[in-house]
């Protein structure tokens, strides 16, 4: 038996009640009760989530955004603003994603960067290989003193300021995908749901007392079963679901993400650029009875594809998923999908799904 | 919630009533729904079908996952409880209300020799470790 790892708030989910399971070798709350009442208290008001289990690294010193430029498939030069995130890929030389992540421009000597749970030794170990080669100068730090506690919902931020009101001034005019370094919280505009909030990184042991202080201000604790829902509403991209080292980033719904059009060379960017991709990630919502999930195999006039997430849509009630399909598929296509021993109609549609409390599919 | 003591019920999580004429009602435990969480779809096995003892013959699915119910004994589906189509909730709210099918079992001793309250109680402690 191996040993879960916990965050700094695991006793709190276990004292309000949470079921915790096994989440990539952390011990973690998939729900307090019901998945589908915490997603919608999300969409319609707010709700916060501990993602201590992410992991958070400073890059600092000189020649950081060099560094960046070349390490990531985004480019960092679209940072000029302070405060400022980019959300990216991070490629292997074959063109494969190592991991996505949020990069949060804050000095040309540092910049932070939030990555996945389960990518971060090898994410850290790489961007240090990397470093090393091409930026000797640079020291990358990760910051396992950090926790992390995301509110999100049209009203977490008016929450956050309540229970934080020293924050206020800082972070009351930030842009969307914009942060402010408050001393002992980090406060960003950013999320993983599709609607407004903040995430706030803070030292470990601040954690349990601003959860509790936010619940008293009425902010409930939703678990990862309705993080996972929500951001599959909001078209968001699961890593080891949606895109892992097998698959490039063009073919995961990332192109937006990619930046082929400057001169700057990226690692990845080659193989890219030589190797157009013959899949594409598609938006699918079930016409029949049944629930879409991860690895159904699609069948399409173009050939097979096959679903990378899905799930039930609680604010569409209706079944939706991601996946992976060949080039040709075109959105207002009728898909089927093998599910058991039945083949089941699907949409193609163009994602996401819902965002900011209303669903947008028709 | 405990597990009613008048139901009879399988390792596998289904609970069975035999009912006043010799069919039985079959749903998933307390412990199955808490386990699966939110329920959004249920697919029952048409009324006429035969069934082999322990074949899988429904499935639930939650928000979460899909989880197979299998056929307590041996018998004939009779019915399928239509109402889980518009309301699979009812699994969450009221498991042991929120039959599934009923089937008529080819030997009533078999359901006789299920398992009982106390019994599958174990089954579930036995799980948790």
């Amino acid at each position: 038996m191996t040993m879960l790892k916990q965050t700094p708030l695991n006793s709190a989910h276990r004292a309000m009640g949470a079921k915790m399971v096994d989440f990539g070798g952390w011990d973690m709350p998939v729900n307090y009760g019901s998945q589908i009442d915490e997603h919608h208290k999300v969409r319609n008001d707010c709700g916060m989530f501990d993602v201590s289990h992410m992991r958070v690294v400073d890059a600092k010193g000189d020649g950081v955004r060099a560094f960046l430029r070349y390490l990531l498939a985004n480019n960092a030069d679209k940072l000029t603003v302070p405060g400022k995130a980019l959300y990216s890929a991070m490629l292997r030389p074959d063109g494969h994603v190592i991991d996505d992540l949020i990069i949060y421009f804050m000095t040309e000597q540092w910049f932070r960067i939030v990555v996945n749970a389960g990518t971060a030794e090898k994410d850290i170990a790489w961007m240090k290989q990397q470093a090393a080669a091409h930026a000797p100068k640079l020291t990358i730090i990760s910051r396992d003193d950090l926790a992390m506690v995301a509110i999100q919902g049209p009203n977490g931020r008016a929450k956050v300021w309540q229970v934080l009101p020293q924050t206020r001034a800082a972070t009351e005019g930030l842009q969307n995908f914009q942060a402010a370094d408050c001393g002992e919280y980090f406060v960003a505009r950013t999320g993983y749901t599709g609607e407004d909030g903040f995430e706030v990184m803070l030292p470990k042991e601040k954690a349990e007392e601003l959860w509790y202080a936010l619940n008293r201000a009425g902010v409930p604790p939703i678990g990862l079963g309705a993080r996972d829902t929500l951001r599959l509403e909001a078209g968001m991209n699961l890593y080891g679901q949606d895109m892992d080292e097998t698959v490039g980033p063009l073919e995961s719904g990332l192109g937006w993400t990619v930046d082929l059009k400057s001169p700057r060379d990226f690692i990845g960017k080659a193989t890219l650029v030589a190797n157009p991709p013959a899949r594409k990630l598609a938006g699918l919502v079930l016409l029949d009875r049944g629930v879409l999930r991860g690895h159904q195999k699609v069948r399409t006039a173009y050939g097979e594809g096959e679903i990378t997430s899905g799930s039930f849509s609680p604010t569409l009630e209706k079944s939706i998923a991601l996946a992976r399909v060949p080039n040709g598929v075109q959105v207002g296509d009728t898909v089927q999908v093998e599910i058991r021993d039945k083949l089941l109609n699907a949409k193609v549609v163009k994602y996401p799904f819902a965002r900011n409390g209303k669903g947008l599919i028709s | 919630m405990s597990n009613p003591g008048n139901l009879k019920y399988t390792a596998t999580h289904e609970w069975v009533k035999t009912e006043a004429d010799g069919t039985i009602s079959v749903g998933i435990t307390q412990h199955a729904q808490e386990l699966l969480g939110d329920m959004v779809f249920v697919e029952a096995p048409e009324a006429g079908r035969k069934l082999k003892a322990k074949e899988e013959c429904s499935v639930v699915e939650s928000v979460k996952a899909a989880a197979d119910v299998y056929a307590p004994v041996s018998g004939t589906v009779t019915a399928a409880n239509s109402e889980l189509d518009s309301a699979p909730e009812n699994i969450n709210s009221d498991p042991y209300g929120a039959w599934i099918f009923k089937m008529k079992p080819d030997n009533a001793a078999d359901v006789a020799a299920l398992l009982d309250a106390a019994a599958y109680q174990a089954v579930v402690d036995s799980e948790a470790h």
